[in-house]
């Protein structure tokens, strides 16, 4: 092969050929490089693979908090919607009009409705004994007997009201709200309005009506008798099929209160969900960012050692010149070298980025899901970075005048 | 003018190196460390080129072997006018003709014997099994097939001169180039090594080898003697 610069080398005595440097080998001197320096190239792989590590761990626990929350809504459904009465200009009158539940029943698309009743001046405390003051924030609500399987709750111990013990002294309490009082199994005790009732059930939380959580729940017949509620709801919740739920959205305002729909608000609790997810995307942001300056620094760290390296091998570049090397070769030698050095912290960042996911997404129970374009995108990132840190040290190294080899 | 000395009737016939009026300047103000040096070696010689420190005698060798370029002048080296050719080209004339040997052997530390003269095809694009394959041969020539394995500071200095020569004559060059190579060895091993040296020249290479060892270089058949960078004196007597 007759192929140069100048027409010179392929044309005298003896056909001097090309210097060549296989790929092979070109990887070889890359690794055997690294294995002399095994301290500093572990030190300055770490750089690189903390910052791909974070990167992968904040990007994958976001995605995987998105993925619990598809589940969760998934399993929830999105087609739940809450009907209460805004506040009026007084700040009186937060109940809806008596009857409403049965009017939004009626609207065609409307699968179930079921309410509560807030009841503002009844408190539930573990024992008469208690400080009335202490009332720990637990709202007691006459509740109908639909609106367990309206929300899809379930019940940690006991059982919900029946249309039996909704007419006695009986409570269903909410998750937070049992926690609070203190009470565990069914059958205890609780001192609520003034009177002894005694709890038959103690739900599980409920994603999509948190406000239930810290509820105690009456039937709607002790409520009346006893604490003379007049049978108008505060809330009232309303499932429809997925498809309908604009269309009763729309319809609901008037149908509840056709003298003043605009005192009427709907909300869809899915979208309450999905906002506070949004609001942990928004952080996920910041940490990314944070992520890529310590990827940024270790990047700095494999340009830092590659050009220490190549000050120090001065002589084995000059030798390599004197085997034949080009520069063209010292040069691709040491962005090998770089490129691998930071591929390994590349790596390392992958596995140590998944252990953090898998062990954050463990402890939550939730899924692990990590896009296989994050780690795709993580080994790119790497190899960008030793390209760009390992051009200026190799572009010096193949400057070095072959003389250093001689110089003693 | 120069000090080219051309000895009686020694027209040299195909000649390996042609120095012409060669100029090396360094640095600013110049030093000039090789001054107008025209000389000719043939294929199969076996050259000393002696002078005392800071002579000039490494510069001239760094230019015949072509890692540095002369300020002026026509260096023609295996039949290649250096003043004209690009890097690469250069490169290559290293890689397959040019053989080096350096006082200080520059060895790689954590590789073997084999591995080290294997070394000196690396850049020949030859495939690693034929490089190791060519090493063993190389090394059972200058005596060491018994340390193959071994790695460099598990060999003697004389061993590992040798080694150093089997890398540079792995390739089967047509010059090497030899700088002070028994300046770090004891005088046996030195001695050893002029032997080598002696049989590889008698194998038909070329050898220029630096000293400024004047009793080693009257071993070698023709010494030039450079002072202050000038050739002083082109000697063809018989080795004393």
């Amino acid at each position: 092969m007759r192929r140069d610069d100048n027409g010179n080398a392929g044309t005298g005595r003896g056909g001097v050929r090309r210097s060549r440097l296989l790929r092979a080998d070109v990887y070889r001197l890359g690794v055997s490089g690294l294995r002399s320096r095994p301290a500093r190239v572990v030190l300055s792989a770490l750089g690189i693979a903390i910052g791909i590590a974070a990167m992968i761990a904040v990007v994958g626990i976001s995605t995987s908090s998105r993925a619990r929350l598809d589940d969760q809504l998934a399993s929830l459904g999105t087609n739940l919607l809450t009907v209460q009465q805004g506040t009026s200009i007084t700040g009186q009158d937060t109940t809806l009009p008596a009857g409403s539940t049965g009017k939004i029943g009626l609207i065609h698309g409307v699968s179930a409705a079921g309410a509560v009743a807030t009841l503002p001046d009844v408190k539930v405390y573990r024992s008469r004994l208690i400080d009335p003051n202490r009332s720990g924030g637990i709202v007691v609500q006459a509740a109908g007997l639909r609106l367990l399987g309206l929300l899809d709750g379930t019940l940690r111990r006991g059982t919900w009201l029946t249309t039996a013990t909704a007419n006695y002294p009986t409570v269903v309490l909410g998750a937070i709200a049992a926690d609070r009082l203190g009470i565990v199994t069914p059958g205890s005790q609780v001192w609520l309005g003034g009177a002894r009732f005694t709890v038959i059930g103690i739900l599980d939380a409920l994603p999509l009506a948190p406000e239930m959580d810290t509820s105690a729940l009456i039937g709607e017949a002790t409520a009346a008798g006893r604490f003379d509620w007049d049978g108008k709801p505060t809330t009232i919740y309303e499932r429809s099929a997925d498809a309908d739920v604009e269309t009763v959205r729309g319809l609901l305002p008037r149908t509840v209160n056709p003298e003043d729909p605009g005192n009427v608000s709907v909300s869809r609790p899915s979208d309450a969900l999905a906002a506070k997810n949004a609001a942990d995307l928004a952080f996920t942001g910041l940490s990314v960012g944070l992520g890529s300056v310590a990827l940024l620094v270790g990047g700095i760290g494999v340009a830092n050692t590659m050009v220490i390296s190549v000050l120090e091998r001065r002589r084995e570049i000059g030798l390599r010149r004197a085997l034949g090397a080009t520069r063209g070769h010292i040069r691709t030698q040491f962005l090998a070298e770089a490129l691998l050095l930071s591929a390994l912290g590349g790596l390392a960042g992958a596995v140590l980025g998944f252990g953090v996911i898998a062990a954050f997404a463990g402890t939550n129970g939730w899924p692990i899901s990590v896009p296989p374009v994050v780690f795709a995108g993580g080994i790119g990132v790497t190899v960008l970075i030793g390209a760009v840190a390992g051009l200026y040290p190799a572009i010096r190294a193949s400057r070095t005048s072959p003389v250093a080899a001689l110089d003693g | 003018m120069s000090d080219h000395v051309i000895e009686p009737g020694g027209v040299v016939c195909d000649p390996v190196i042609e120095l012409d009026q060669v100029v090396r300047d360094h640095g600013s103000p110049p030093v000039r460390a090789v001054d107008h040096v025209s000389l000719s070696v043939g294929r199969g010689e076996f050259v000393a080129i002696v002078g005392p420190s800071g002579s000039g005698k490494s510069t001239l060798l760094n230019i015949i072997g072509t890692l540095d370029r002369p300020t002026g002048g026509r260096t023609i080296i295996d039949g290649h006018d250096v003043g004209a050719m690009s890097d690469a080209a250069l490169s290559a004339l290293r890689a397959y003709r040019i053989g080096f040997v350096f006082q200080r052997f520059h060895l790689a530390d954590g590789v073997s014997a084999v591995g080290n003269v294997a070394d000196g095809l690396l850049y020949t694009g030859t495939p690693r099994a034929e490089r190791l394959r060519r090493a063993v041969a190389s090394l059972t020539r200058v005596g060491l097939a018994h340390r193959l394995g071994h790695r460099p500071h598990q060999l003697s200095g004389g061993e590992r001169q040798r080694v150093a020569i089997a890398r540079a004559t792995v390739s089967d060059p047509a010059l090497l180039l030899a700088d002070e190579p028994t300046g770090n060895l004891d005088q046996r091993s030195g001695a050893g090594l002029m032997d080598l040296l002696h049989e590889l020249n008698a194998a038909g290479t070329t050898i220029v080898m630096i000293t400024h060892d004047v009793a080693l270089a009257r071993q070698a058949p023709r010494r030039i003697t450079i002072r202050d960078g000038r050739v002083v004196g082109d000697d063809r007597g018989a080795p004393a």
